[in-house]
Protein backbone atom coordinates (compact mmCIF):
# COMPACT_ATOMS: atom_id res chain seq x y z
CA UNK A 1 0.00 0.00 0.00
CA UNK A 2 1.38 3.20 -1.19
CA UNK A 3 0.90 6.69 1.09
CA UNK A 4 1.25 9.86 0.14
CA UNK A 5 0.65 13.59 0.84
CA UNK A 6 1.14 14.43 -2.60
CA UNK A 7 -1.89 14.03 -5.68
CA UNK A 8 -0.15 11.50 -7.73
CA UNK A 9 2.53 8.41 -7.41
CA UNK A 10 5.61 9.02 -9.26
CA UNK A 11 6.10 7.93 -12.47
CA UNK A 12 2.41 6.16 -12.02
CA UNK A 13 -0.90 6.54 -13.41
CA UNK A 14 -3.93 6.48 -11.56
CA UNK A 15 -6.26 3.84 -13.07
CA UNK A 16 -9.31 4.24 -10.51
CA UNK A 17 -10.75 6.49 -8.01
CA UNK A 18 -12.42 5.32 -4.80
CA UNK A 19 -12.83 8.80 -3.28
CA UNK A 20 -12.46 9.36 0.14
CA UNK A 21 -11.33 7.34 2.97
CA UNK A 22 -11.08 8.03 6.72
CA UNK A 23 -9.61 6.52 10.40
CA UNK A 24 -10.33 7.77 13.64
CA UNK A 25 -9.56 7.40 17.03
CA UNK A 26 -10.01 9.55 20.29
CA UNK A 27 -7.73 8.73 23.24
CA UNK A 28 -7.76 9.67 26.80
CA UNK A 29 -4.62 9.86 28.99
CA UNK A 30 -4.27 7.58 31.74
CA UNK A 31 -3.89 9.27 35.36
CA UNK A 32 -0.08 8.30 35.81
CA UNK A 33 0.87 10.16 32.27
CA UNK A 34 -1.77 12.82 33.65
CA UNK A 35 0.42 12.87 37.55
CA UNK A 36 3.96 13.78 35.20
CA UNK A 37 2.71 16.03 33.36
CA UNK A 38 1.26 17.98 36.33
CA UNK A 39 4.97 17.90 37.11
CA UNK A 40 6.17 19.05 33.78
CA UNK A 41 4.10 22.22 33.86
CA UNK A 42 6.12 23.23 36.70
CA UNK A 43 9.09 22.99 35.07
CA UNK A 44 8.38 22.56 31.39
CA UNK A 45 9.77 20.86 28.90
CA UNK A 46 8.66 17.44 26.75
CA UNK A 47 5.77 15.60 27.82
CA UNK A 48 7.12 12.10 26.38
CA UNK A 49 4.23 10.42 27.52
CA UNK A 50 2.19 12.23 25.54
CA UNK A 51 4.21 12.64 22.65
CA UNK A 52 4.05 8.71 22.57
CA UNK A 53 0.33 8.46 23.18
CA UNK A 54 -0.39 10.96 19.93
CA UNK A 55 2.21 9.47 17.76
CA UNK A 56 0.34 5.77 18.76
CA UNK A 57 -3.05 7.02 18.36
CA UNK A 58 -1.84 8.55 15.11
CA UNK A 59 -0.70 5.06 13.46
CA UNK A 60 -3.65 3.65 14.87
CA UNK A 61 -5.58 6.10 12.63
CA UNK A 62 -3.91 5.69 9.86
CA UNK A 63 -4.17 1.81 10.02
CA UNK A 64 -7.86 2.29 10.02
CA UNK A 65 -7.67 4.88 7.54
CA UNK A 66 -5.59 1.71 5.20
CA UNK A 67 -8.01 -0.92 6.26
CA UNK A 68 -11.02 0.96 4.85
CA UNK A 69 -9.10 1.67 1.38
CA UNK A 70 -7.73 -1.82 1.34
CA UNK A 71 -11.41 -3.37 1.64
CA UNK A 72 -12.38 -1.21 -1.34
CA UNK A 73 -9.88 -2.88 -3.08
CA UNK A 74 -7.10 0.25 -3.11
CA UNK A 75 -3.47 -0.26 -3.66
CA UNK A 76 -2.52 3.37 -2.48
CA UNK A 77 -3.85 6.29 -0.47
CA UNK A 78 -3.00 9.48 -1.75
CA UNK A 79 -3.00 13.12 -0.07
CA UNK A 80 -3.15 12.15 3.24
CA UNK A 81 -4.11 14.68 6.03
CA UNK A 82 -4.14 14.55 9.64
CA UNK A 83 -6.27 16.48 12.04
CA UNK A 84 -6.43 16.62 15.79
CA UNK A 85 -9.26 17.96 17.68
CA UNK A 86 -10.08 17.85 21.53
CA UNK A 87 -13.30 16.38 22.08
CA UNK A 88 -13.59 16.63 25.87
CA UNK A 89 -11.05 17.43 28.68
CA UNK A 90 -9.00 15.31 28.43
CA UNK A 91 -9.23 13.66 25.54
CA UNK A 92 -8.28 14.00 21.76
CA UNK A 93 -9.46 12.89 18.44
CA UNK A 94 -6.79 11.90 15.66
CA UNK A 95 -8.47 12.02 12.53
CA UNK A 96 -6.39 10.55 9.18
CA UNK A 97 -8.17 11.17 5.89
CA UNK A 98 -7.28 11.03 2.33
CA UNK A 99 -8.11 9.45 -1.66
CA UNK A 100 -8.22 5.90 -1.83
CA UNK A 101 -6.54 5.13 -5.52
CA UNK A 102 -5.89 2.28 -7.91
CA UNK A 103 -2.14 2.85 -9.50
CA UNK A 104 -0.99 0.87 -12.39
CA UNK B 1 -0.09 32.56 53.30
CA UNK B 2 1.02 29.10 52.53
CA UNK B 3 -0.63 29.30 49.73
CA UNK B 4 1.77 32.35 48.63
CA UNK B 5 4.85 30.74 49.51
CA UNK B 6 3.95 27.77 47.14
CA UNK B 7 3.12 30.53 44.40
CA UNK B 8 6.31 32.09 44.80
CA UNK B 9 8.21 28.60 44.78
CA UNK B 10 6.67 27.15 41.96
CA UNK B 11 7.17 30.60 40.26
CA UNK B 12 10.81 30.27 41.08
CA UNK B 13 10.92 26.86 40.11
CA UNK B 14 9.31 27.63 36.44
CA UNK B 15 11.35 30.79 35.78
CA UNK B 16 15.02 28.92 36.74
CA UNK B 17 14.12 25.13 34.98
CA UNK B 18 12.02 26.42 32.54
CA UNK B 19 14.32 28.59 31.32
CA UNK B 20 16.95 26.21 31.57
CA UNK B 21 15.39 23.67 29.29
CA UNK B 22 14.38 26.43 26.51
CA UNK B 23 18.29 27.32 26.32
CA UNK B 24 19.56 23.52 26.49
CA UNK B 25 16.57 23.28 23.59
CA UNK B 26 17.15 25.54 21.18
CA UNK B 27 20.96 24.61 21.42
CA UNK B 28 20.14 21.07 20.60
CA UNK B 29 18.22 22.37 17.90
CA UNK B 30 20.35 24.53 16.55
CA UNK B 31 23.15 21.76 16.33
CA UNK B 32 21.06 18.89 15.27
CA UNK B 33 19.63 21.19 12.41
CA UNK B 34 23.01 22.09 10.87
CA UNK B 35 23.36 18.06 10.34
CA UNK B 36 20.11 17.73 9.05
CA UNK B 37 20.78 20.90 6.71
CA UNK B 38 21.40 18.40 3.54
CA UNK B 39 18.08 17.02 3.51
CA UNK B 40 15.20 19.81 2.44
CA UNK B 41 11.99 19.86 3.64
CA UNK B 42 9.55 21.57 1.20
CA UNK B 43 5.88 22.21 1.16
CA UNK B 44 5.90 21.76 -2.59
CA UNK B 45 3.83 19.27 -4.30
CA UNK B 46 6.79 18.71 -7.39
CA UNK B 47 9.08 16.06 -6.81
CA UNK B 48 12.94 17.56 -7.77
CA UNK B 49 14.28 16.73 -10.91
CA UNK B 50 17.45 15.05 -11.23
CA UNK B 51 16.63 11.91 -8.95
CA UNK B 52 15.64 9.03 -11.11
CA UNK B 53 12.89 6.68 -10.40
CA UNK B 54 11.98 6.59 -6.96
CA UNK B 55 9.64 5.73 -4.36
CA UNK B 56 7.55 7.51 -1.80
CA UNK B 57 6.51 7.18 1.78
CA UNK B 58 4.84 9.25 4.17
CA UNK B 59 7.15 9.88 7.12
CA UNK B 60 6.03 12.03 10.43
CA UNK B 61 7.58 13.85 13.89
CA UNK B 62 5.14 14.70 16.79
CA UNK B 63 6.09 16.18 19.66
CA UNK B 64 4.60 17.77 22.67
CA UNK B 65 6.17 20.36 24.58
CA UNK B 66 4.75 21.81 27.96
CA UNK B 67 4.56 25.85 28.92
CA UNK B 68 6.29 26.18 32.68
CA UNK B 69 4.41 27.65 35.55
CA UNK B 70 6.59 30.84 35.21
CA UNK B 71 5.09 30.92 31.46
CA UNK B 72 1.28 30.12 32.91
CA UNK B 73 1.58 33.19 34.90
CA UNK B 74 2.98 35.70 32.56
CA UNK B 75 -0.17 34.77 30.48
CA UNK B 76 -2.30 35.23 32.92
CA UNK B 77 -1.04 38.66 33.04
CA UNK B 78 -0.78 39.06 29.64
CA UNK B 79 -4.38 38.34 29.61
CA UNK B 80 -5.38 41.35 31.28
CA UNK B 81 -3.60 43.81 29.32
CA UNK B 82 -3.40 42.17 25.70
CA UNK B 83 -0.67 41.96 23.66
CA UNK B 84 1.87 39.71 22.04
CA UNK B 85 2.48 36.84 24.31
CA UNK B 86 6.85 35.88 23.62
CA UNK B 87 6.61 33.08 26.44
CA UNK B 88 4.47 31.40 24.45
CA UNK B 89 5.89 31.78 21.01
CA UNK B 90 9.12 30.54 21.40
CA UNK B 91 7.13 27.47 23.08
CA UNK B 92 5.63 27.12 19.48
CA UNK B 93 9.09 27.59 18.13
CA UNK B 94 10.46 25.03 19.74
CA UNK B 95 8.13 22.26 18.98
CA UNK B 96 7.72 23.00 15.41
CA UNK B 97 11.34 22.82 14.97
CA UNK B 98 11.23 19.62 16.86
CA UNK B 99 8.45 18.05 15.11
CA UNK B 100 10.35 18.72 11.34
CA UNK B 101 13.79 17.33 12.72
CA UNK B 102 12.06 14.35 14.22
CA UNK B 103 10.29 13.95 10.84
CA UNK B 104 13.79 14.63 8.87
CA UNK B 105 15.33 11.66 11.11
CA UNK B 106 12.46 9.35 10.15
CA UNK B 107 12.70 10.33 6.04
CA UNK B 108 16.62 9.68 6.91
CA UNK B 109 15.89 6.15 8.13
CA UNK B 110 14.05 5.57 5.41
CA UNK B 111 16.42 6.53 2.79
CA UNK B 112 14.91 9.39 1.70
CA UNK B 113 16.80 12.15 0.01
CA UNK B 114 14.24 14.89 0.09
CA UNK B 115 10.27 15.77 2.13
CA UNK B 116 8.22 17.09 -0.15
CA UNK B 117 4.58 18.52 0.41
CA UNK B 118 5.18 18.95 4.07
CA UNK B 119 2.28 19.82 6.19
CA UNK B 120 2.49 21.22 10.13
CA UNK B 121 -0.55 20.86 12.54
CA UNK B 122 -0.68 22.30 15.58
CA UNK B 123 -3.05 21.50 18.83
CA UNK B 124 -3.30 22.53 21.94
CA UNK B 125 -3.84 19.74 24.99
CA UNK B 126 -5.61 20.93 27.81
CA UNK B 127 -7.02 19.33 31.34
CA UNK B 128 -9.08 21.11 33.45
CA UNK B 129 -8.58 24.63 31.37
CA UNK B 130 -10.47 26.45 34.47
CA UNK B 131 -8.49 24.84 36.90
CA UNK B 132 -5.28 26.26 37.95
CA UNK B 133 -3.53 22.82 38.37
CA UNK B 134 -4.14 21.95 34.60
CA UNK B 135 -1.95 20.33 31.92
CA UNK B 136 -1.62 22.83 29.30
CA UNK B 137 0.72 21.47 26.48
CA UNK B 138 1.47 22.20 22.93
CA UNK B 139 1.35 19.06 20.07
CA UNK B 140 2.64 20.22 16.83
CA UNK B 141 3.11 17.20 14.05
CA UNK B 142 4.96 17.74 11.39
CA UNK B 143 4.68 15.07 8.29
CA UNK B 144 5.28 14.93 4.40
CA UNK B 145 6.28 12.52 1.88
CA UNK B 146 10.00 11.04 1.61
CA UNK B 147 10.94 10.37 -1.68
CA UNK B 148 13.60 7.75 -1.51
CA UNK B 149 15.87 7.09 -4.82
CA UNK B 150 15.56 3.26 -6.19
CA UNK B 151 19.58 3.35 -6.20
CA UNK B 152 20.07 4.53 -2.50
CA UNK B 153 16.76 2.71 -0.90
CA UNK B 154 16.66 -0.50 1.39
CA UNK B 155 15.07 -3.67 0.19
Amino acid sequence: MIVTTLEHVPGKKIKKHFGLVQGNTIRSKHVGRDLMAGLKNIFGGELKGYTELLSESRQQATERMLAQAKSLGANAVLNVRYSTSSITQGAAELYAYGTAVIVE
Amino acid sequence: MTGVGIFLVLLFLGFVFGRLAEKRHFNSLARREKLAANLPAVNMKVLPVGLGECRTRLVSGNVVISIDYYKKVLSWFRSIFGGELRSYETLLERARREAILRMKAACKLAGGKIIVNVRIETASINRYSQNRSSVAAVEVVAYGTAVIPYGLSKP
